[in-house]
């Protein structure tokens, strides 16, 4: 039975109306409930908010560097350091490297373009900032849903989104309803706000229906993995921000790591690799284990023990690739759009402004009693916020590595370092991209293969044991969340003519190319593993996995990443 | 016939805990806490028995931080009618725990006490053993089915061996075990209501209760880790290591 059936079956599906329903309990989704929330208090308007989290709590799902430039949460609390946000740890210095095989190289301050100066910023846990503006939010009257999913845009006759459906409970592995079913339910909103983060699995519908990307060029994503260190107190270095570039990633594969020293003894590294990479055979998840065993990286953390593990897709097309984030009835906000400045290397504070920009357009609205329209004041805000003149002057940013990593660094470095020198704040030029990620692959039989090291279970790990803490779970009866559009074709072109890609590209290990037992291929779907980081719906070389929202609460229970 | 049913804030069951590495206890900065399964089944047990027309009223209860607040509310989500936090972030220990819930139980004066047979933080099963000695009440632990049948408590338990069932005067204690039932999913407007349900605060002190605790922790530590394997080539190379150097055989 299909989620439609079941609602013609067992429905008609309880429903419940809301001034704003909020998709998405991330920054920004937060900072949209509670500005709407402040502005009420302000101005006397009642209005009712909830977010719909599908995380089993604020924080579950979030995972990041990460660096926080503060501008934006100084503007929604400026008391933030009263109320007790996590904002523990202010930024000390910040290293630019360049990593050959052996060897690192540091880019000298004065030389270092502007966009890697991190000064003024802290390195934080965006799980635990998250967790806190939950609280800030729940103070303000706002209603969080955690555990719920949202699965369905619910649109008006007229065209116009009415809200969202969360999605069925208790169905079993066929999709058919066990003795615990329960229907989903309708969240109606006068708008509707959907701040799903990266690759939003309702906001990729939504662009593709109102042809929001018309236009612009594509988006083009990346894929962070990360762990979570604790080291011992000599290895500790408080506020320390190292960037790499170089190694292990080859000229033609965009990608770079992190490492960031939180408070104590904590420390938090990655690597992100480009969704636009060529070879097939690449494993963004064995590069980033290969990466920590750099003599530059390894130093960081030798003697400590890994606490956690993540990974996550990032939007990384920037201004050129934001489609129009205004529909009739809702909007796009945070990387749902994808506002993270990929040449900061960091995203939160544009996620958490954009949230206000539309919160304070969607006030505007219902304080004149309007409903179901399009915000057309968010946008306008925004083009004329420090948030759109940040992102235009880095907006050439990836389009440049699309060229290759030499073209990349040396136009990044004209383009951050010597106009502004020059007094050239704005780039004159605009470098488009036109691939779309998951156009880029080659033919695996054109393109080298690539020979990882074992793990050695003390600095690097295997994908198992790494999702293992990353404590994901999901519920074990209930139907694939990971679907394919057509159940041929990840043997007949994904594994024939890439080799599986999604075998490598997959950090959680959930696709698996297995022979049956006629000695057959066939791609086995651990969807229990997933960590909802998005990377097979973007990648996949035909675009046949779809993601689709698991039951509430399932996925990864990330504590503090 | 009033329920009171005991529900303790752990940390989440799909949570890989750690030990902190001054061997003080286990890491739960940013970690998932929820409520204790066990008690989550003893809670829907109760709820269950209202719905049967048994019981009039589910009263839950917890001890602990102010965040226990959001584990009451789920078990009212569940269907609990109201709830009753004891407010203190002192480290409390099974029998202070069981000191508390007497003093609660001698002023709601329920008819039954629910509690799960053990909490997976600390895997005491204490507790409700503790609290049907200090109220000198029957108990049954580890139930795995419950039936009032004649004004008398039938609970089912799984033993070595087979099942066994014992018939309980009531007031009594119960603590329930995995396989009692399995807890419905929270719906929303459920959550909506549960936000509604009263819910009272309370201080160990207003119900004169000594928590101090009696056990001292001295040090907490991970699993020794499992070396890993080896493959031996044959049967005959297995058999002479598992002589030599296993010395199992």
């Amino acid at each position: 039975m299909t989620p439609k059936h079941l609602v013609e079956a067992y429905g008609p599906r309880e429903s419940m109306a809301y001034d704003v329903v909020v998709v998405g309990a991330g920054p920004a989704g937060l900072a949209t409930a509670i500005r709407l929330k402040q502005l009420s208090a302000e101005k006397g308007h009642q209005l009712s908010v909830c977010v719909l989290e599908k995380g089993s709590e604020p924080g579950a799902h979030i995972l990041s560097g990460a660096v926080m430039d503060p501008i934006a949460i100084n503007e929604l609390f400026p008391d933030w350091k009263q109320r007790g946000a996590p904002l523990n740890q202010p930024v000390r210095g910040d290293d630019v490297l360049v990593l050959s095989e052996k060897r690192a190289t540091r880019m000298p301050d004065a030389l270092s373009p502007r966009n890697f100066h991190n000064d003024g910023c802290y390195v934080v846990s965006l799980g635990a900032v998250v967790k806190w503006l939950g609280e800030q939010a729940e103070g303000l009257g706002v209603e969080i849903f955690p555990g719920f999913a949202a699965a369905e845009v619910l649109y008006s006759s007229g065209g116009a989104v009415v809200g969202v459906a969360t999605g069925h409970l208790g169905l079993g592995k066929g999709g058919e309803p066990t003795e615990d079913f329960q229907l989903g339910m309708e969240l109606h909103g006068k708008y509707t706000i959907f701040a799903e983060g990266a690759r939003g699995h309702l906001g990729k519908q939504l662009i593709e229906k109102f042809a929001l990307d018309e236009g612009r060029d594509p988006q083009s994503y990346a894929l962070g993995i990360k762990e979570l260190w604790e080291v011992p107190a000599d290895k500790a270095r408080p506020g320390l921000v190292v960037h790499t570039a170089g190694w292990p990633m080859d000229r033609s594969t965009y990608g770079g790591g992190f490492v960031y020293h939180l408070e104590g003894n904590h420390v938090t590294l990655g690597l992100v690799t480009g969704l636009d990479y060529k070879n097939p055979w690449l494993s963004p998840f064995e590069e980033m284990q290969r990466w920590k065993t750099h003599p530059a990286i390894r130093t960081h953390i030798e003697g400590g023990k890994r606490l956690g593990y993540g990974a996550r897709a990032i939007c990384a097309g920037g201004l050129l690739s934001l489609p129009k984030t205004v529909f009739p009835g809702g909007a796009l906000v945070g990387c749902d759009a994808g506002y993270l400045n990929a040449a900061r290397i960091k995203g939160s504070h544009a996620a958490i402004k954009s949230g206000m920009l539309c919160a304070e357009a969607a006030f505007e609205a219902l304080a004149a009693g309007r409903s179901g329209d399009e915000l057309s004041a968010y946008p306008i805000a925004f083009v004329g916020s420090w948030l759109h003149k940040e992102l235009d002057q880095a907006r050439n940013f990836k389009q440049w590595f699309k060229k290759g990593s030499t073209v990349g660094a040396l136009m990044t470095g004209i383009e951050q370092w010597l106009l502004p020198q020059l007094g050239v704040k704005r780039p004159p030029w605009t470098i488009h991209g036109r691939t779309a990620d998951h156009d880029c692959l080659r033919p695996a039989s054109e393109m080298p293969q690539i020979a990882y090291p074992k793990p050695d279970g003390i600095l690097t790990f295997d994908r198992l044991s790494s999702v293992f803490i990353s404590s994901t779970n999901h519920e074990e009866n209930q139907p694939a969340h990971l679907t394919l559009k057509d159940a041929a074709i990840p043997v007949a072109i994904n594994l024939a003519r890439f080799g599986g890609p999604e075998s490598r590209y997959c950090p959680a290990g959930v696709y698996e190319f297995v022979k049956s037992d006629d000695g057959s291929d066939r791609l086995q779907i651990n969807a229990q593993n997933c960590v909802h980081c998005k990377t097979c719906d973007i990648k996949d070389p035909t675009q046949n996995i779809v993601w689709v929202a698991p039951e509430g609460g399932g996925g990864p229970n990330y504590a503090g990443m | 016939m009033k329920i009171l049913v005991a529900v303790k804030r752990v940390v989440d069951y799909n949570v890989k805990v750690r030990v902190k590495s001054d061997g003080t206890g286990v890491d739960i900065a940013n970690v998932k806490m929820s409520m204790n399964p066990f008690d989550e089944i003893a809670v829907e047990e109760a709820v269950r028995l209202k719905e049967k027309g048994v019981a009039t009223e589910v009263i839950v209860v917890s001890c602990g931080v102010a965040q226990c607040q959001e584990t009451l509310r789920t078990a009212m989500a569940i269907g609990a009618d109201r709830a009753i936090l004891v407010d203190t972030a002192e480290e409390l220990q099974p029998l202070a725990v069981a000191k508390l819930l007497k003093a609660i139980v001698e002023a709601e004066v329920p008819g039954l006490v629910m509690l799960g047979k053990q909490a997976i933080d600390d895997d005491c099963n204490q507790t409700g053993q503790m609290l049907a000695a200090l109220l000198d009440r029957p108990q049954a632990t580890f139930a795995s089915k419950i039936e009032l049948v004649e004004g008398h408590l039938l609970v089912t338990r799984e033993i070595d061996g087979g099942m066994e069932t014992l018939r309980l005067v009531l007031p009594a204690v119960v603590t329930a075990d995995l396989r009692l039932n399995e807890p419905r999913y929270v719906t929303l407007p459920n959550i909506m209501k549960a936000k509604k349900k009263p819910l009272r605060t309370l201080k160990p002190a207003d119900l004169g209760v000594d928590l101090t605790p009696r056990i001292k922790t001295l040090k907490v530590s991970e699993p020794p880790r499992r070396s890993a394997g080896i493959k031996v080539p044959d049967v005959a190379t297995l058999v002479s290591k598992l002589k030599s150097e296993a010395k199992v055989i």
